[in-house]
């Protein structure tokens, strides 16, 4: 009888060279690409030292990211990225240098992402390729190490929790109300070491950027991938970048370890008050209360459609706090320049900085002081992540974020939208 | 394998930021250097209490958030011997196998038990923690051998280094 399979059940089991995996099974499995930023690279770079191997296994697998803190902030992080420039012209690899963006946005755009694919990252938030039909997780710098040394890694196949979402969202509610809805329900620890597959019209018909919203934080609730079926956008946004897409599917009848269901057209505007990413609420609770900063960027709301919904909000108004706009890439930069909304946001007040990772982790470009509370379209919540031990972080979509910025404190985005 | 320790307790969800703040593992790559920023925004007294032999007995999903390998480093050079918790998210623990830091899950039954301070004895090889305070013990849950393998030797790396391969080289796992 046919094994019946989950859509990381077959990626690990072609990867393994076996027929199939079942959840639970340990695997080793050929790595398609392994990548490392400014955060992570160099002390990849030292673990293979200290394993003792001194090549890469094939150059053209391995990448490198300055992002974390680009350009850099402080002497001691220049020579961070000096070391990894000079490990990637050693070994022949491919290094984005300050000003190309972040490493989960440039890795799709540069056609390093394929369906099927095992893809490892020394980042948390790899699992955003997940959007892509990939097999995509975040390790450690070790681990990056013994998959640049050896192109495998060891994995324990998954439990696959299935989330299927019907239904169309309302106006002004996005992909992160979306994925906020889901960590309030399964909570920050509910699918440790499991994966998450999404199914439903409404991932169905979700355009590229709001997927990668929604794959992103999947780490958020502690999973190990993210995969969704490839939709007719994604195939489309791939086209122009790879050849050769043979699609995964899982089999009708595989075995799920959970179901949720959820209907996106009753959902609502959403934050994760802090210190803890499940800590979600409708905006309503918390609205009125007064911020000093909004963040609109990182690998979870930096992309064109984030950007463009900001851009309408704000358009022809003024910010009434500093309001910060970081495009998650070179390219996507350029693209809401050529849109005209780069020039409207910074009429409107904004600062609008280089492709980077900002302020997220807490590296440079807008730190909090002591006691100050900011509004962020990023991942984390965490204590003291963006800045000072009292300062405090709202998590939000980038509708959420511009209203909040109009207004000078928490506010729905709704009142800005045709309907109100 | 036996470890000693003394019971340093914390909460749940004790992310990686909490262990080591982005804003300081650029401040220098000499992972011993960062041990004074051990737990700064969770309370900066802590690390005194690390570096005499510790063990850390926490919650649920202990290090989570960020992939950054420095948190079991910095822990491991901290003076911290193992880490007791009801679950560990996921690259937290793979981290702390391969830089041969040891992760042990028990019941939360056990885990609400132990007080602050309490003598620990964890033998990784029988499976089994001792609360000499408690004056017994409990069942922990085992690792697969490769994993225990690696830990044994203190780290990936050690074990490359003595086997001239990796544990799934030799067989499988």
């Amino acid at each position: 009888m046919k094994t019946l399979s989950t859509i990381v059940e077959k990626i690990l089991a072609k990867k393994s060279g076996k027929n199939s995996t079942t959840a639970g099974d340990f695997v080793v499995a050929d790595v398609d690409v392994v990548f490392a930023h400014d955060g992570t690279a160099l002390l990849a770079i030292e673990s293979m030292q200290e394993i003792g191997i001194n090549k890469v296994f094939n150059p053209d697998k391995v990448v490198f990211f300055i992002d974390h803190a680009a350009p850099s902030p402080s002497p001691q992080i220049s020579n961070i990225h000096l070391a990894m420039r000079k490990f990637a012209r050693q070994q022949g690899i491919k290094l984005f240098d300050v000003g190309s963006g972040i490493c989960h946005q440039v890795l799709p755009e540069e056609g390093y992402v394929k369906p099927g694919s095992v893809i490892v990252g020394a980042d948390s938030h790899s699992v955003t390729h997940g959007a892509f039909n990939a097999f995509a997780t975040g390790v450690g710098s070790t681990d990056a190490a013994l998959a640049m040394a050896t192109g495998k890694l060891w994995f324990k196949v998954p439990e696959t929790v299935k989330v299927t979402v019907d239904g169309g969202f309302k106006e002004y509610v996005m992909a992160k109300d979306l994925i906020l809805q889901v960590l309030s329900i399964v909570k920050a620890d509910g699918l440790t070491y499991e994966a998450v597959e999404y199914h439903g019209n409404c991932i169905g018909d979700m355009a590229v950027d709001g997927r990668m919203t929604i794959a992103n934080m999947a780490v958020e609730m502690g999973a190990k991938a993210s995969p969704m079926e490839l939709n007719a956008s994604t195939e489309s946004w791939l086209k122009q970048r790879v050849s050769e897409i043979e699609p995964v599917k899982a089999d009708k009848g595989a075995r799920y370890s959970d179901e949720l269901f959820i209907d996106a057209s009753k959902l609502e505007p959403l934050v994760a008050a802090p210190p803890n990413v499940d800590n979600v609420k409708p905006v309503r609770e918390v609205e009125g209360l007064e911020v000093d900063q909004v963040f609109i960027g990182s690998c979870t709301n930096g992309r064109i459609e984030d950007i463009h919904i900001a851009t309408r909000i704000l358009e022809g108004k003024k910010v009434k706090v500093r309001c910060i706009v970081i495009p998650a890439s070179r390219r996507i930069y350029m693209e809401a320049m050529r849109k005209g909304y780069i020039e409207k946001l910074i009429q409107a007040g904004c600062t609008v900085g280089p492709p980077t990772c900002g302020p997220c982790i807490g590296a440079h470009m807008g730190l909090l002081g002591e006691g100050e509370i900011a509004v962020s379209t990023s991942n984390r919540n965490f204590t003291g992540r963006m800045g000072a031990s009292s300062s405090k972080i709202f998590l939000a979509s980038p509708a959420t974020a511009a209203a909040t910025a109009l207004e000078g404190k928490i506010t729905d985005p709704r009142k800005y939208g045709e309907s109100a | 394998m036996k470890i000693t320790g003394i019971s340093v307790k914390l909460g749940d969800h004790i992310n990686t930021d909490l262990i080591i703040s982005g804003k300081h593992k650029y401040r220098t790559q000499v992972i011993s250097e960062l041990t004074k920023y051990v737990f700064e925004d969770l309370d900066p007294k802590l690390k005194d209490r690390l570096a005499v032999g510790s063990v850390i007995v926490a919650g649920k999903n202990f290090g989570c958030g960020s992939s950054r390998e420095q948190a079991p480093r910095v822990l491991k050079a901290a003076g911290v011997k193992a880490i007791v918790a009801e679950s560990f998210a996921r690259i937290f623990f793979r981290n702390s196998v391969n830089v041969g830091l040891p992760t042990i899950v028990a019941s939360s039954e056990y885990i609400r038990k132990i007080r602050d301070g309490d003598s620990l004895t964890i033998d990784l090889t029988e499976g089994r923690l001792f609360d000499k305070e408690l004056g017994v013990d409990t069942k922990i849950s085992p690792y697969p051998k490769f994993i225990l393998d690696i830990i044994n030797v203190g780290g990936i790396a050690e074990y490359y280094k003595k086997f001239n391969a990796f544990p799934w080289d030799v067989k499988s796992i």
